[in-house]
């Protein structure tokens, strides 16, 4: 190294962190659109997952805030207002002839009317909306507990996930329907709840009418909006891309608490 | 730090044996996933390039942090970030920047400093997850191996002349005077103090913050994010801990730098960092 001048020694070194960034760079590039890596990749969200549940309860409650904490408005992000003729007419109706509803792998599958939903068990929570994006918003939300509705409905002993079937395209040809799924720990937590009222108003279109899932411990992408068909399964595999939500196909990950 | 069990004599000095392979391996990895977890990171904050202050985003006050554009029909555009109500123009680089193609882009950190380069947040988090369980299981493994081997005891805790000499230490780092000789084989105060600070303070409150801003997390027991003020200010400590890590590694490579870049890159790489005979003021590998 004495035998180098400092200049030669300083071209080096810039030349070797400038070598070093663009490898970084290119290399995680690289990576990142290989399938193997990213599949070694979501292996973090597996060991999230799991210490998530090995460290809290099934019935883990999120927390929930007062009055004073709500949002001065709530945020519609994603669908404001869906591009689906079906729906628009229902809209028109103020839902009166909207219809949920729920089948699969259950003893008695059935249609609820907004009027029959709202006499289900209730929940009025004030809690947080947590987008993936990074920003919270709270409010109010009352609705008809998943588990009393999932109860009247009979779950066969074979279903393992609940689907959300959305009224939403994702696409502007009114493609690509918005759907989510959750386990049944989830379907059955005592915060899991199809909103209709959101401050205590009729839940508005932008933010998912007539209802939305909030299932709050997990991300905003989980609380499917313009909810029209619950399915229970016994796998997600066969539905869409078989990832279990419309972006989780998309690359996110199914397990949204982190 | 070991003691001297390897020393060897050369021929500007001996060898002595510094660092244990398991530091050596742990260092190196906190490396590779503190770079990754940064640019990953960056590439998450894009998402929502702003920072707030409270339990929501939206609470009515404006953000405390806030990377965006300004500019009308044309080409005036600008990147600009406010800070606590005051504006910058970061054209080039926050807010607005240029892919290498020369396209320009609206985005919080420009390309070369985010992983994926592209906009892409369901990778960046897969990316960000998995080190952030490499940087954990690493830490939990560095404090254990330093207990069982009494790393942080021998090597790390200031004892009662280092509280002495810290006036004296400023002043050496100030002059950029560094020890050789003997004193080159202990860390001195100063390093003793940072790295403490680090490894005890910044990384678990990283990772903290990180916790905080899962809701599964926060369900383990409601309300202990209010402890720092809720999630959206446990997201801004999470970014401002992350550029205190920065600033550290840029003192640790600047000290590493001019105290003998070569000589103590082999240390970190084979274990083993030269003592200078002589005693001189002379920087060791100069």
């Amino acid at each position: 190294m004495n035998d180098r001048t400092p200049d030669a020694r300083r071209r080096f070194l810039q030349r070797a962190a400038a070598a070093a960034g663009t490898l970084l760079v290119a290399g995680c590039e690289r990576l990142s659109h290989s399938e193997w890596f990213t599949k070694v990749l979501s292996a973090g969200e597996t060991a999230s997952a799991a210490v998530a549940h090995a460290v809290t309860s099934r019935a883990s409650m999120a927390q929930e805030f007062t009055e004073a904490d709500r949002s001065p408005t709530f945020r519609s992000n994603g669908t404001a207002e869906p591009n689906n003729d079906a729906y628009q007419a229902l809209a028109v109706n103020a839902f009166a002839d909207y219809r949920l509803e729920v089948g699969g792998l259950v003893a008695q599958p059935a249609r609820f009317s907004l009027t029959e939903l709202r006499a289900l068990p209730s929940r009025t929570q004030i809690t947080r909306h947590d987008c993936v994006e990074g920003w919270s918003a709270i409010a109010k939300w009352k609705g008809a507990r998943l588990a009393a509705l999932l109860e009247a409905v009979r779950p066969k002993p074979e279903a393992r996930f609940v689907v959300f079937h959305c009224a939403d395209p994702m696409t502007e040809e009114g493609a690509d329907f918005y759907y989510e799924s959750i386990d049944l720990e989830d379907a059955f937590h005592p915060q899991t709840i199809l909103a209709y009222e959101m401050n205590d108003a009729p839940l508005p279109i932008a933010n998912g009418a007539p209802i939305r899932l909030r299932v709050e411990r997990q991300l905003g992408y989980k609380h499917a909006k313009y909810v029209l068909r619950i399915e229970l399964v016994e796998s997600f595999a066969k539905i869409a891309g078989g990832k279990g939500g419309y972006w989780e196909d998309r690359g996110y990950q199914w397990f949204a608490g982190i | 730090m070991q003691h001297a069990i390897a020393d060897r004599p050369g021929p500007r000095g001996h060898l002595y044996y510094r660092h244990t392979l398991p530091v050596r391996i742990m260092h190196w990895t906190n490396v590779v996933a503190l770079t990754i977890l940064l640019m990953s990171g960056l590439q998450i904050f894009n998402a929502h390039p702003r920072l707030y202050w409270g339990k929501s985003s939206y609470t009515g006050a404006p953000p405390v942090l806030e990377i965006g554009m300004k500019g009308g029909d044309g080409a005036d555009w600008a990147g600009v970030t406010r800070i606590l109500g005051h504006e910058f123009v970061t054209t080039g680089v926050l807010g607005l920047s240029r892919f290498p193609s020369g396209e320009p882009s609206a985005r919080g950190f420009p390309w070369w400093a985010t992983i994926p380069d592209n906009p892409w947040l369901s990778l960046a988090r897969s990316w960000h997850f998995f080190f952030a369980w490499v940087l954990l299981v690493n830490g939990v493994a560095y404090v254990a191996h330093s207990t069982a081997s009494r790393h942080f005891a021998r090597d790390l805790v200031p004892d009662r002349g280092d509280w002495r000499s810290l006036g004296q230490s400023i002043r050496d780092h100030l002059r950029f005077r560094h020890p050789v000789g003997e004193a080159a084989k202990r860390y001195n105060v100063l390093q003793k103090l940072a790295y403490l600070v680090v490894i005890f303070g910044l990384l678990p409150l990283i990772v903290l913050m990180g916790i905080a801003m899962s809701p599964w997390m926060n369900s383990a027991l409601p309300g202990w994010v209010d402890v720092v003020g809720g999630r959206q200010s446990a997201r801004t400590i999470h970014f401002i801990v992350a550029w205190l890590l920065v600033a550290f590694v840029l003192v640790h490579v600047f000290e590493v730098v001019v105290s003998g870049l070569w000589n103590h890159l082999r240390s970190m790489i084979t274990g083993r960092y030269r003592i200078s005979t002589e005693e001189s003021h002379e920087r060791p590998n100069a």
